[in-house]
């Protein structure tokens, strides 16, 4: 039976069948007719402070729950304030809906107010994007859009809704998917199974490079089993971290240019390279011509079109990381301890992650070993920069999907409302974000999101007073020539925490760390705790921009 | 090296767009475009020429199979094709020169299609070296306006590009 109601009702009545529970947004003067049935649904709604906070929002809450994550801006300067969000989320494969306001279809092209034509601007970033003109296409769009988003590799997926098509009528029918031109591979090739078990079987110093694809594919169990099965050690990318227990002894973490020495090291002697879910970026590979110089390189990808971007690959597996693993575990036997995995024991004993310890200034390597010795099963949430990368480091991961970061675009002001997000997705979880000073300013103003909405996520900032990881490339690159990257000691995070109604705690040295992070995570409220670190502590080890992974080096604080 | 790929896509607002905004983006080079309808309404093919090794034409064949509008992508092997090119071009002419003009036309089994006392439009199908040949000819009397289509392109024999799924 078909139901008559409104383009807005219609919207409400489509979220509800694709089983969202919340949506971040804002409201402008074309969302008057959809914020109107939202106010009579019992859809949950966060009201933010920017609409970028929003996308970032619904983006943390998809990374921690695995479900299509909501957001919706109006026209204009609503709509352009979410690009940001949606770029974090179309880099890290992240299925997000982002809905926007448009003005109304006869004005759509005439430099209307607040016009701003987002589905142009968002083509490059969305796996997919829309705009509707007739209310009656409301049903099938959104069933489409919550599938695209959430299917093969997922991605976010932007529906432009003109205010007219919120209010006309239309008769209500949810129709199946039906798109000719959308087939997500999942059915994994045999003989290249085959052939990869043959090349695992037959490999004497095979590493496994896990990304990003396994944690959303779920295919964390299936990755630890081939692992141990083989023998084979593991590295993760940023994005991979928390596939594979850290403190594994077939763990590498992370490689890349703040990889671990041992993983670049292993990487670059292997014969047998398994790259699940991972794109070969230029962060991870170093200098291309020179990576993984002795392998054979297997490339499992749910997008045909990572196989072979940048590198060449032996033996391609187009499929999702999880029906590849469990159809590759059906092809390989138990393989012994050998003499490489005693290699790779001594390396990382050998060159292991460290930092200098300090009595009277607090280290932020410190500060994230503390918080994971007091809360091992938090959700880790991260900025972009130094502090970023201590915590890829230095927390021991070990759930794939607690621990959210923008690997791809480094965004800046994603933690906090990302956390934001994961937070209101996973509320039994303790959700720290880890920030830098500069990152956190750029969202500090979701304080009020916080407080208002009682979502009690802790923010640990490592308040260097400097765009810290810049800095370190001046300190190395430049000639120690610190042109603009010096923020000073404004704000007083603890005033604004305050200010804003949350909780503001400060750690000025090592002796205080303990206490703030123990009184800050028994906090029930929104809290900002505050470390006061060296400005000149770096991110070791580094290989420089365009280097070959080989060329790792060492720095010291 | 250049490659000819077809591709069929479905008819709907911004589909061009994409595909163009594609190219540019991640720096695919066309060499020419062209778009029409096919025999079923809710589809149309283009045909695109682009310049690239084989890993290139790998990227862009997968790339374009992403987008959800791109129905099917086929590379048209240049051996096994047929491909044509229409181009019609405005050349002065005057009556010393029109009957060498003419000659020229008529070995190219190309057509008059407008005359005036000083131009003549001329209409030529063949594939992109013929055009270029007779474009090049009329170089000399003075090529005053040109219009190329760009090239369409089929494979020989009973092989078809299916239009729709
Ligand atoms: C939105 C945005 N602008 C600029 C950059 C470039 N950038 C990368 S790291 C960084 C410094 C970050 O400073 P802070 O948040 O204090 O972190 P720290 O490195 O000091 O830990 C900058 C400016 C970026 N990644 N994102
Ligand atoms: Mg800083």
């Amino acid at each position: 039976m078909m139901v008559r109601m409104t383009g807005a009702e219609a919207i409400i009545e489509c979220l509800r069948r694709e089983g969202v529970d919340v949506i971040f947004g804002l409201p402008g003067g074309v969302l008057l007719p959809l914020y109107d049935a939202i106010y009579s649904s019992d859809l949950r709604h966060i009201l933010v402070r920017h609409e970028q906070a929003a996308a970032h929002a619904a983006d943390g809450y998809a990374r921690a729950t695995g479900r299509v994550g909501v957001c919706l801006a109006t026209s204009g300067p609503g709509a352009t304030n979410l690009v940001t969000g949606i770029a974090t989320a179309y880099m890290d494969s992240v299925p997000i809906v982002a809905m926007t306001g448009q003005v109304n279809t006869n004005l759509i092209g005439k430099d209307a107010f607040q016009e701003a034509d987002i589905t142009g601007i968002t083509m490059p970033i969305t796996k997919h994007n829309y705009l509707i003109k007739n209310s009656k296409d409301i049903p099938r769009v959104f069933r489409e859009a919550f599938y695209i988003a959430r299917t093969g590799r997922p991605g976010p997926v932007l529906i432009d809704l003109p205010r007219d098509i919120t209010v006309d009528e239309l008769e209500f029918d949810y129709p199946e998917v039906n798109l000719p031109g959308y087939n997500p591979s999942t059915k994994v090739h045999q003989l290249q199974i085959r052939r990869a078990a043959e090349a695992l079987m037959a490999a004497e110093r095979p590493v496994i490079y896990a990304g990003g694809g396994v944690r959303y594919a779920n295919a964390h169990e299936e990755l630890f089993q081939l692992a141990t099965r083989l023998n084979a050690p593991v590295t993760t990318t940023l994005m991979g971290m928390g596939c594979f227990p850290t403190e594994h002894p077939l763990s590498l973490g992370m490689l890349g240019m703040h990889g671990t020495k041992y993983a670049n090291l292993a990487v670059q002697e292997a014969d047998v390279l398994l790259a699940v879910g991972a794109r070969f970026d230029d962060r991870v590979t170093g200098k291309i011509a020179s990576f993984a110089p002795k392998a054979r390189i297997i490339h499992i990808d749910v997008d045909p079109a990572e196989i072979g971007k940048n590198v060449r690959v032996d033996i391609p597996v187009v499929g999702d990381a999880k029906n590849a693993l469990a159809e590759l575990l059906k092809h390989v036997q138990q393989k012994p301890w050998t003499e490489w995995n005693e290699k790779i024991l001594m390396w990382k004993r050998e060159y292991p992650l460290r930092y200098v310890r300090d009595e009277n200034v607090i280290k932020p390597q410190f500060v994230i070993e503390k918080i994971c010795e007091l809360c091992p099963d938090a959700i880790i949430v991260t900025e972009v920069g130094q502090n970023q990368m201590w915590a890829a480091q230095f927390f021991k991961h070990k759930d794939p999907r607690n621990f959210i970061t923008s690997g791809g675009l480094g965004t800046m002001g994603y933690g906090f409302p990302a956390a934001i997000g994961a937070k209101i997705g996973r509320p039994e979880c303790e959700v720290i974000d880890i920030a830098g000073d500069g990152s956190f300013q750029m969202n500090i103003q979701e304080l009020a999101t916080a407080v208002v909405n009682d979502i009690p996520v802790k923010i640990a900032i490592l308040n260097n007073g400097v765009l810290g990881m810049v800095r370190q490339w001046q300190t190395l690159f430049f000639g120690r020539r610190y042109s603009h990257t010096t923020l000073g000691d404004v704000p007083d995070f603890v005033k604004v925490a305050e200010a804003y109604g949350a909780l503001g705690l400060r750690a000025t040295k090592p002796s205080e760390v303990e206490d703030v992070l123990k009184e800050g995570l028994a906090s029930d409220r929104p809290t900002v705790m505050d470390f006061v670190v060296h400005r000149d502590e770096k991110v070791s080890p580094m290989v420089p921009a365009g280097a070959s992974l080989s060329e790792i080096l060492e720095l010291d604080s | 090296m250049k490659h000819t790929i077809a591709v069929i896509v479905e008819n709907k607002p911004g589909v061009l767009t994409r595909i163009s905004g594609l190219f540019s983006r991640r720096g695919f080079n066309i060499d020419s475009l062209s778009v029409g309808a096919t025999d079923n309404p809710a589809y149309s093919r283009m045909t695109i020429s682009v310049e690239g090794d084989d890993v290139v034409l790998e990227q862009v064949v997968k790339q374009l199979s992403k987008l959800i509008n791109v129905i099917r992508v086929s590379r048209l092997d240049p051996d096994e094709s047929v491909e044509r090119e229409l181009a019609i071009i405005k050349v002065s002419a005057n009556k010393d020169t029109r009957s060498e003009i003419m000659q020229i036309v008529s070995v190219f089994r190309a057509r008059i299609i407008d005359v005036s006392p000083r131009s003549l439009i001329i209409e030529v199908t063949g594939d992109e070296k013929k055009v270029d040949a007779l474009q090049q000819m009329l170089r000399q009397f003075g090529i005053k306006e040109m219009a190329r289509t760009g090239k369409v392109s089929m494979v020989r024999g009973s092989k078809v590009v299916q239009t729709g799924p």
